[in-house]
C-alpha cells in the first residue's frame, strides 16, 4: 500500500488541481477576449484587497463551511447528501419565522432561538430521505436532490402567500426586527481598535462556522458515535456485524448534516439579508459538494476549501462589475475547479502517490 | 460593456480605494436582465442616449439573483458613482437599506414604492393604468371577437395595476367584452419565461382572444410571438415593440423608463431626491406607440377615440381606477 504524506494529500494535491483548473480557466477567458491576468488581479485584489472585499469573501466563506461540513459529515456514512440547498432554504424558513414572531430581549439569545430554528428544520428536512434511506431503500441522492425542488416550490409559496408583509410587491418577509440583527465584523472589530468595513456582511456567524468545523472534527473522530459512523462508512456489512444499526446511523448522520446545511441560513438570512429572501442560498447548497469533495471531508480541508470559494464568489461578483466577463464565466471556472478537485482527483493522486513511493524507496 | 475596458486599469488599483472620484451614474437592472426587449431595456436606452449624447460613460450590472441587489448597490455607491439608478420594485427596499450609508451618492429606483424615502433617494413611478387605459380601447376596437386577453409577468399589484386599467379601457368601448387576464407566476422568474408566455397566449387564443396585451418584460417577447404565429395582434409593453413583428403588433403602451433614467442622468449629482415622481399621460410618462410598422392596423377613428380620451384623462374629465386605490378593480376579478 502506497501512501502519501498527509499534506501532500490534503494540501498539495488540491493546490495542484487547482492550478490546473485556474490555467484552464485562463485559456477560456483569453478565448472571449479579455486579459486572463487581469482578471485574476482584479479577483484577488476585489476579495483580499480591502477590509470590505474580506468581508464578503468571510461571508460567502461562512456559508460553503456550513454546507461542505453537511456533505462531508454524510460522506463519512458513505451517503452523498446533495440536499444542502433545499435544507439551507428550509434553516432560512426556521430562520425567518423565530426572528419573526418571537419577542427577543437581545440579540444574543437571539442567536440561539435561531440556531436551534435552523438546524431544526434543516434537519427535518433531512429526515425524511433519511427515513426513505434507511427503511426504504431509496437512495438519498435522488430524494435528497427531489427534495431541493419541494423546498424550493414550498419557499415559493410560504414568502409569496404567508410571509409577505401586506402591500408589499417583492416576495420577501418583512424586516426582522431590529433586536435579533447580529453583529458584524465591523461591531466585533472596532472596540479592538481594528477598522473594518462597515457594509460587508460577515458576522458573527463566522465564529460559529469556525466552532461547528472543531465540532464536527470532535464528532468524527473522537466519539463513539464517529467511530460507528465511520465503520458504517467503510463497510455496511462490517458495521452490522460488529453491532452498529444502519437505521440509527444513517438517521442521525442525516439528521446532523441536514442541521449543519441548515445552519448556513443564520449567515445568510439573519446576519446579511434580516430579512427572509427568495433564492436567499444561491446555490451554496451546490457549492457544499465541491467543498466537501476538495477539503476531503475533513473539516479543516472543508475550511479552506470554503475560503477558495468564497474567493471565487466575491472575486466573480467583482468580475461581473468591473468587466466584459459575464458571470457565468465565473461558473465555468467554478465548474473546472469542481472538475479537477473532485471527478478528476484520481488522474493526479495516482502518478503523484507514484512519485512519493519511489521517494521512499530511494530514501530507505 | 466596453466603457469599461478602459477604465479596468484604473479600477484595479483605484476603485478598492472607495473614493468619490469618479462621478459616473450606474445602472442596475434588475432580474429579467437588460435585453428583456421590455423595461429593462428602456432602462438601457435611456442609458446609451446619455453615454451618445454626452459622450460619458456609466457604469451597469444586470442582477442574477434575489440575494446580489444590496451587494452591488454597495459596491457602485463605495466606488463614487452617482447617481446609482435601479430599476425594477424589488430594488426599492434594498436601496432604502443601502441609502442612510452613503448620504452624498443619490440614488433613483423606478416602480418601486417606499413608505418613507430617504433624502437621497429618488423615486418614480409611472400612471401605467392611463396607457393601459388607450390600449386596451384600441384592443376592443379591434377586436372582432369580441374577446381580448392580457398575460402578466409576476403576478404583484403593479400587473394587476396595469390589467385594471387596460380592462377598463375595453369595457369603455364594448361593455360586452370578455377579458381573459392570466399571470405567467408568483415569483421574479415570471419576468423572464417566453416559453410559458407563449403557453398562455395560445390558451387564450383558443378561448377567443384576437389581441393579447403582455405586460410580463422578457415574458412578453413569447406572448408576441405565440399572437404572430396563431395571425392575431398583441400589445407590447414598456419600450415600442412594435417592430418585433410588424403588422402583428396592434401598438405598444410605452411606459418612458428611457426618458427617466436619461434625465436622471442628464442631472447628475443636481438630481433632486427625496420624493415620489409620478409620471402619467400628461407628462408623456406613458402612452402607445404608433409608427411605420402599425400604421396600417390603426384605423382614424380609433386614434381619434384613443386621443379623445387621453385629452380627457389629461383634463381630469375621465377618472381611470387605479387598482391601489383599494387593491381591487372594479371590472376584473384575479
Amino acid at each position: 500500500m502506497s501512501k502519501m504524506p498527509k499534506w501532500a494529500d490534503i494540501v498539495l494535491i488540491p493546490l495542484i488541481n487547482l492550478m490546473l483548473a485556474f490555467a484552464l480557466s485562463a485559456l477560456v477567458i483569453l478565448a472571449i477576449g479579455e486579459d486572463p491576468v487581469e482578471a485574476l488581479i482584479l479577483m484577488v485584489k476585489g476579495s483580499f484587497g480591502s477590509t470590505y472585499g474580506w468581508g464578503y469573501t468571510l461571508y460567502y466563506t461562512t456559508n460553503f463551511v456550513f454546507t461542505g461540513l453537511a456533505v462531508a459529515v454524510a460522506f463519512h456514512a458513505a451517503l452523498f447528501n446533495i440536499g444542502g440547498e433545499g435544507q439551507a432554504q428550509l434553516g432560512g424558513l426556521g430562520v425567518a419565522l423565530i426572528c419573526l414572531y418571537l419577542p427577543w430581549p437581545h440579540w444574543s439569545l437571539a442567536l440561539l432561538g435561531a440556531m436551534l430554528g435552523a438546524a431544526a428544520f434543516g434537519a427535518a428536512w433531512a429526515a425524511i430521505p433519511a427515513w426513505l434511506q434507511a427503511k426504504r431503500g431509496s437512495h438519498v441522492v435522488i430524494t435528497t436532490i427531489m427534495f431541493n425542488f419541494i423546498a424550493a416550490a414550498l419557499l415559493n409559496y410560504v414568502l409569496v402567500n404567508l410571509l409577505r408583509p401586506p402591500r408589499a410587491q417583492d416576495p420577501s418577509s418583512a424586516k426582522f426586527p431590529e433586536v435579533t440583527h447580529l453583529p458584524t465584523l465591523h461591531d466585533i472589530l472596532s472596540p479592538l481598535g481594528i477598522s473594518f468595513s462597515k457594509s460587508a456582511p460577515a458576522n458573527i456567524t463566522l465564529f460559529l462556522a469556525i466552532a461547528a468545523c472543531f465540532g464536527v472534527w470532535l464528532l468524527i473522530w473522537r466519539t463513539r458515535f464517529g467511530y460507528q459512523l465511520r465503520a458504517f462508512g467503510k463497510s455496511e456489512p462490517a458495521a452490522i456485524y460488529a453491532g452498529i444499526s444502519p437505521t440509527r446511523i444513517i438517521m442521525i448522520t442525516m439528521l446532523i448534516s441536514g442541521g449543519l446545511a441548515g445552519l448556513m441560513a443564520v449567515n445568510n438570512v439573519m446576519g446579511e439579508a434580516e430579512k427572509l429572501v427568495l433564492n436567499a442560498t444561491e446555490g451554496a447548497g451546490f457549492i457544499g459538494i465541491a467543498v466537501a469533495l476538495m477539503g476531503r471531508s475533513h473539516p479543516f480541508g472543508v475550511a479552506l476549501a470554503a475560503l477558495l470559494f468564497g474567493f471565487l464568489y466575491q472575486g466573480g461578483a467583482e468580475l461581473a462589475l468591473w468587466t466584459d466577463i459575464p458571470r457565468e464565466m465565473i461558473v465555468v471556472i467554478q465548474a473546472l475547479v469542481i472538475l479537477f478537485t473532485g471527478a478528476l482527483d484520481n488522474m493526479l493522486r495516482m502518478p503523484l502517490e507514484r512519485v512519493f513511493l519511489a521517494l521512499r524507496s530511494e530514501g530507505k | 460593456m466596453t466603457l469599461m475596458r478602459t477604465f479596468l486599469g484604473a479600477a484595479a488599483t483605484l476603485a478598492l480605494g472607495a473614493t468619490a472620484a469618479l462621478a459616473e451614474p450606474a445602472v442596475i437592472f434588475d432580474l429579467g436582465g437588460k435585453f428583456d426587449k421590455s423595461f429593462n431595456e428602456a432602462a438601457f436606452n435611456g442609458a446609451e442616449r446619455w453615454a451618445t449624447e454626452t459622450g460619458g460613460k456609466y457604469l451597469e450590472i444586470e442582477m442574477q439573483s434575489e440575494a446580489q441587489r444590496e451587494q452591488a448597490l454597495r459596491r457602485f455607491a463605495e466606488t463614487g458613482a452617482n447617481p446609482i439608478i435601479t430599476t425594477g420594485f424589488a430594488m426599492a427596499d434594498p436601496v432604502a437599506e443601502v441609502a442612510p450609508d452613503y448620504p452624498d451618492t443619490k440614488f433613483v429606483n423606478i416602480d418601486g414604492f417606499l413608505p418613507e424615502i430617504p433624502p437621497n433617494v429618488q423615486m418614480i413611478v409611472f400612471e401605467e393604468h392611463q396607457g393601459s387605459y388607450l390600449v386596451g380601447m384600441l384592443a376592443a376596437m379591434k377586436s372582432a371577437n369580441g374577446t381580448v386577453g392580457f398575460v402578466g409577468g409576476m403576478d404583484i399589484p403593479l400587473i394587476r395595476h396595469f390589467a385594471c386599467g387596460y380592462a377598463q379601457g375595453a369595457k369603455a368601448v364594448n361593455p360586452d367584452i370578455s377579458i381573459i387576464a392570466n399571470m405567467t407566476g408568483t415569483t421574479p422568474a415570471a419576468w423572464n419565461n417566453p416559453v410559458k408566455g407563449g403557453e398562455l397566449a395560445q390558451a387564450q387564443i383558443a378561448q377567443g382572444a384576437d389581441v393579447i396585451y403582455a405586460a410580463a418584460g422578457g415574458t412578453g417577447v413569447g406572448v408576441l410571438q405565440a399572437a404572430a404565429d396563431a395571425d392575431i395582434l398583441s400589445i407590447g409593453v414598456d419600450s415600442n415593440q412594435n417592430h418585433l413583428h410588424p403588422g402583428k403588433v396592434l401598438t405598444s403602451m410605452l411606459k418612458r423608463v428611457d426618458v427617466a433614467v436619461y434625465k436622471s442622468m442628464i442631472a447628475g449629482d443636481a438630481l433632486e431626491t427625496g420624493s415620489m415622481q409620478v409620471l402619467g399621460l400628461a407628462d408623456d410618462g406613458v402612452g402607445y406607440a404608433v409608427d411605420e410598422n402599425n400604421e396600417a392596423l390603426l384605423s382614424e377613428e380609433m386614434v381619434a377615440a384613443a386621443e379623445g380620451a387621453k385629452a380627457k384623462i389629461i383634463a381630469g374629465e375621465l377618472d381611470v381606477v387605479s387598482y391601489y386605490a383599494n387593491d381591487s378593480c372594479p371590472v376584473l376579478d384575479f
